[in-house]
């Protein structure tokens, strides 16, 4: 067969897929890594977005765990297969925006597609997490969470005690009482979420130079300070006198015994909320994450974790615009709404808070506010989140020395050198990938 | 003597050229681009790179954590091996003397191996579970408190425990055929001459079953380094924490979790070296000290 014949029939291919696509729906696809209930819920908001019009048409595919998820949008980029809209977690923000040129930024895309963005309509905490040093919003937020306090009614009654608003609080009045009353006072899910990051927005102290990491140029970690050391000296020695348990670095190990009744407050996600209801073996509620008085007298906000829904580049201008008009129907307040009632996590806009507020949401289930509440205390210059790259190592680093901490096989003062130095030469590699 | 060979020289590159290709493209390519990306400080999604020469190397051998690392997969590699070999040894030496119900005995001890590694790993996190896990209760029957998943030994401990289980029956299965492949006139023979059991055990059979022996000592090795990755994946769930890890889990949490492709092509090239080290050994006390019957 000759060169032409071969061109013809490949132009007459073309233009058959042309045309088809013409009268046919736009197609594109959604990588995530949302699982079980939550997932069942992503695919409800797709086939419903699907039905609402004709001329798009979204797959949503589950990818596994947010690292596989993660690597598995980086490895189909580099194939070329990449979907058009990808899932990425709150510790891969960093090389997902440093890689610039791999996604579309948010804001970009829908006001090319004539899409009204104001960043003022999302709710503070929200607002620049996903964003650029600029404050141009990259990703949208999607699945948004904060770190709170969940109580166990019963066990709270028991002690005499109300959930504590301070951690000086909860040392010298409620742990002594749960455990007098034979509950372990105090566990926690995820020590580098909780009592890092938002340690240091809660507390309003910069967590990273270079402005908490979203400047440009480069960044050191700012881990090895006093106030943070005191924390896990604390948590340290509350665990030695039975004030606070730990099971491993594993979110559910630790989340279980909570269900289980046998623990007085838990931390966990805003976004548990949805799950608790149905396993939660008896009546519970929430509240703002305690913080140190010994710190601050005026605790601030703390910043969203989870993940933001990311527009990757290189698609069609239809398939684009299909990507924003799935954006504008994601974020409007009858979907957040649902997501919000559904999965416990915090709705991303003003409109959709406001909207759950009006219907008595709250009235009925006042633990489902408390993670929007604490998103829209005063904010600092510290508290839209830290941008740093390889954080999912430097997050290992620290999961790994804050374990040799609570089982005494290391002191708080070397394992905080060990991650400010580890996470400085991680931060240092990061940089140069970028060159 | 006349050497056979073709006369034409495109011929074989002919005949060879499907299965160089593959070899190629799926073995040589492959780590050739690992190679390559060792060397370089890459962005995951292919943007950006800096050449950092030996620099990644430079940096895992200064490590601490990956020193670390590497003594807990010598150790656990030395472990496994010796463990799975031994008890599978005393079990197909006892099996090989059952007269009756041999089929059921040996069938019980062989499906142990149709267990997948990762579904072994989760059935090791039923056995050791924290709160109520039937090992972890007959532990606390001992006065000791088992914790997997905390403290950094119970986890070891429970890694070797699942690796070893899950190896032994395929140990097993060569013992046992190793054994039974020893001539009976040699049996006879020895018995006449030595009447202590493990006298004629040690002097007779161990020597037999040396090139088996020998070949699984390779086998376990390569096992226990390279094919735990998914038991210590389950073992762990997913969170390395302060979880004892292997070289290969190491390049799993490096390269796939945290994309750090030139520090974790670098842990591959390690590995790499480590195979062909294997190797070389393994062909060489072959052909000198195992003498094959």
């Amino acid at each position: 067969m000759s060169k032409k014949n071969l061109l013809a029939i490949a132009s007459m291919a073309l233009g058959l897929t042309l045309s088809s696509s013409a009268f046919a729906q736009t197609q594109i696809t959604w990588w995530h890594a949302m699982g079980g209930a939550l997932g069942d819920t992503v695919n409800e908001i797709a086939t419903e977005f699907n039905a609402s019009q004709s001329e798009f048409e979204i797959t949503p595919v589950f990818k596994g765990t947010y690292e596989e998820a993660l690597t598995a949008g980086i490895a189909a980029f580099r194939a070329g297969e990449q979907p058009n809209i990808l899932q990425v977690f709150d510790a891969g923000a960093a090389t997902v925006i440093g890689a610039k040129g791999a996604t579309v930024p948010v804001q970009d895309l829908l006001s090319q597609n004539g899409i009204d963005f104001n960043i003022e309509d999302y709710i503070p905490g929200v607002r620049y997490f996903y964003a650029d040093a600029n404050g141009k919003m990259i990703g949208m937020p999607f699945n948004s969470s904060t770190p709170i306090m969940y109580y166990n009614v019963e066990a709270l009654e028991k002690a005499g005690v109300t959930p504590p608003k301070t951690w000086e609080e909860f040392e010298s009045v409620t742990a002594p009482a749960l455990k007098a009353a034979g509950f372990i006072p105090l566990v926690q899910s995820h020590l580098p979420w909780e009592f890092t990051e938002n340690f240091f927005s809660r507390h309003n102290l910069p967590f990273a130079t270079n402005d908490n990491g979203y400047g440009d140029g480069e960044t050191k970690i700012l881990v090895n300070t006093p106030e943070i050391k005191a924390q896990f000296a604390s948590l340290k020695k509350w665990k030695d006198e039975g004030l606070f348990e730990w099971y491993g670095a594993g979110w559910n190990d630790n989340q279980k015994p909570f269900e289980e009744g046998k623990v007085g407050l838990w931390l966990g996600s805003s976004g548990s909320f949805g799950g608790l209801q149905k396993t939660a073996t008896m009546p519970f509620s929430a509240t703002f994450l305690p913080y140190w008085e010994a710190v601050t007298k005026e605790p601030t906000q703390t910043f969203i974790g989870g993940a933001a829904l990311f527009a990757m580049s290189g698609k069609s201008a239809e398939e684009n615009k299909a990507t924003a008009e799935f954006f504008r129907y994601m974020s409007s307040p009858e979907v957040q709404l649902k997501w919000h009632k559904q999965t416990g996590y915090v709705p991303i806009t003003n409109a959709a808070y406001e909207m759950a507020k009006a219907e008595g949401y709250y009235k009925e289930q006042p633990a489902a506010e408390v993670g929007i509440q604490q998103l829209s205390l005063p904010a600092g210059e510290n508290t839209k989140g830290y941008r740093m790259g390889f954080y999912v190592q430097i997050r290992d680093v620290m999961n790994r020395e804050y374990g040799r901490i609570l089982t005494g096989e290391t002191s708080v003062d070397e394992a905080f050198a060990t991650i400010e130095k580890e996470a400085n030469e991680l931060l240092e590699r990061f940089n140069k990938t970028q060159g | 003597m006349k050497r056979a060979g073709f006369n034409l020289l495109w011929l074989p590159i002919v005949l060879l050229a499907p299965q160089l290709v593959i070899i190629g493209v799926f073995f040589y390519w492959p780590a050739l681009y690992a190679i390559r990306s060792s060397f370089y400080l890459e962005d995951p999604f292919g943007f950006g790179s800096t050449f950092v020469g030996a620099g990644n190397y430079i940096d895992l051998f200064s490590s601490a954590q990956y020193l670390k690392v590497a003594v807990f997969t010598v150790g656990f590699t030395g472990l496994v091996t010796f463990l799975s070999l031994s008890i599978a040894l005393v079990l197909a030496v006892k099996a090989d003397k059952i007269i009756r119900g041999t089929r059921v005995y040996r069938t019980l001890l062989m499906w142990v191996y149709a267990v997948a590694p990762p579904v072994a790993g989760f059935i090791g996190v039923m056995i050791f579970y924290q709160g109520n896990g039937p090992m972890t209760e007959l532990l606390a029957l001992f006065g000791y408190e088992f914790r997997l998943g905390v403290n950094y030994y119970d986890t070891a401990a429970a890694m070797v425990a699942v690796a070893t289980w899950n190896h032994i029956p395929v140990n097993f299965i060569f013992f046992l055929s190793g054994l039974q492949s020893i001539p009976q006139s040699v049996k006879e023979a020895a018995m006449i001459d030595n009447r202590s059991g493990a006298g004629r055990f040690w002097d007779i059979t161990f020597p037999l079953l040396a090139p088996t022996a020998f070949f699984l000592l390779i086998i376990n090795i390569t096992y226990a380094l390279f094919d735990t990755f998914g038991m210590i994946d389950a073992l762990v769930k997913g969170e390395p924490g302060n979880n004892p890890m292997t070289l290969v889990y190491k390049v799993y949490v490096d390269g796939f979790r945290g994309n750090d492709l030139g520090g974790s092509s670098a842990q591959s090239v390690i590995l790499m070296v480590l195979v062909l080290v294997l190797t070389v050994f393994q062909f060489r006390v072959m052909d000198r000290r195992i003498h094959y019957t």
